[in-house]
């Protein structure tokens, strides 16, 4: 049974078009072949993968890229550990070395049991980034005004959080996510949050262009078959938003005709 | 630090470099000899040299210096 998608339903970031409306992170799995069957049965074209040493002593130790193969995936490096813009610079200038990838994901967490981003450093670090080159899909809080900032300073996508990263608590605040939308004229794709499938539908029902999600899929008891759940979940929640929903009423409208009653 | 190591016959002369932030004593003259005299396939490596990128095309050119600071970096699963 194959998904019905017209092929014109693609959305396009930084020049780069995709079909799949799912970004899936690459940690917190059992292994790297768990990892690369879970991006697969997604359906996701992108994944998002981090920069750290190498591990000198033991050089035979899987690599990612032996599973999750960049040929196959375009990598979204991202900036996990990065506290300073310049770090953030120096990273991903490395992530540009090891493997061509231009576009990348901004993230400047907080040292806190929140993580939510520092929006300040944040700011600063898009600059940096894109005076280097770089097309920045930035990871950010709800905050509707500052949306806007990110955007009028360059960057190619939206990315707020719906709830703390890997609290699976779903979208918090859909007032703000429609908001970020209505105004955005780039992409806005809820990134952190997301728990389960209903959770992904709903932000796709909000208009965003794409979720991104890593611990909805590599945290679940069945990540395979989470990773398909979310497949679905994203293109009906597309689907219901492109649809038009029905409008929401106070009382019942009945569905089966007065007339004609025995 | 005692003055320079004794050459052994037929290898080169070991330096004293600071690598993935830790103090190593390697053989290799180049960066490319470094990443083979490490077991990395450097496809899926990227280096900083002094804090500067050196590319893969520039690898067997750039040379490895006593207290070099060097990061051998790779992807690994993030979110």
């Amino acid at each position: 049974m194959t998904d019905i998608a017209p092929a014109s339903e693609t959305w396009t970031v930084a020049g780069r078009t995709f079909s799949s409306r799912l970004i899936v992170g690459t940690g917190k799995y059992a292994d790297y072949a768990q990892n690369a069957a879970a991006a697969e049965a997604a359906g996701a074209e992108i994944v998002t993968v981090a920069v750290r040493r190498v591990n000198l002593s033991d050089p035979s130790q899987p690599m990612l890229v032996d599973y999750v193969k960049p040929d196959r995936f375009t990598f979204l490096p991202n900036t996990a550990g990065c506290f300073t813009g310049e770090d953030a610079v120096r990273t991903l200038r490395l992530a540009r070395e090891a493997g061509g990838w231009s576009l990348v994901k901004l993230e400047v967490l907080s040292n806190t049991a929140h993580l939510y981003p520092d929006m300040v450093e944040t700011l600063r670090a898009l600059d940096l980034l894109i005076k280097d080159g770089f097309d920045v899909m930035v990871y950010c809080t709800d905050d509707v005004v500052m949306a806007k900032r990110l955007e009028d300073a360059g960057a190619a996508a939206i990315m707020p959080a719906a709830a703390p990263i890997g609290s699976g608590l779903g979208i918090q605040n859909e007032v703000n996510v429609r908001l970020i939308v209505e105004q955005a004229r780039v992409p806005v794709l809820v990134d952190a949050g997301v728990g389960t499938a209903s959770d992904a539908t709903r932000a796709m029902e909000l208009g965003c262009d794409a979720v991104l999600m890593n611990t909805a899929i590599a945290g679940a008891k069945d990540p395979i078959r989470m990773a398909r759940a979310m497949k679905h979940a994203v293109l009906a929640g597309r689907d219901a938003y492109l649809a038009g929903r029905m409008p929401k009423r106070l009382y019942a409208s009945p569905s089966s005709p007065l007339a004609g009653l025995i | 630090m005692s003055g320079d190591p004794p050459v052994v016959s037929g290898e080169a002369a070991l330096h004293q470099i600071q690598l993935n932030g830790e103090p190593r004593q390697v053989a290799a003259a180049t960066i490319l000899a470094l990443v083979e005299e490490l077991s990395l396939d450097p496809r899926k490596v990227a280096v900083e040299r002094n804090l500067e990128i050196v590319p893969k095309s520039l690898h067997a050119a750039t040379p490895v210096a006593e207290g070099d600071r060097i990061e051998l970096v790779q992807f690994v699963g993030g979110g």
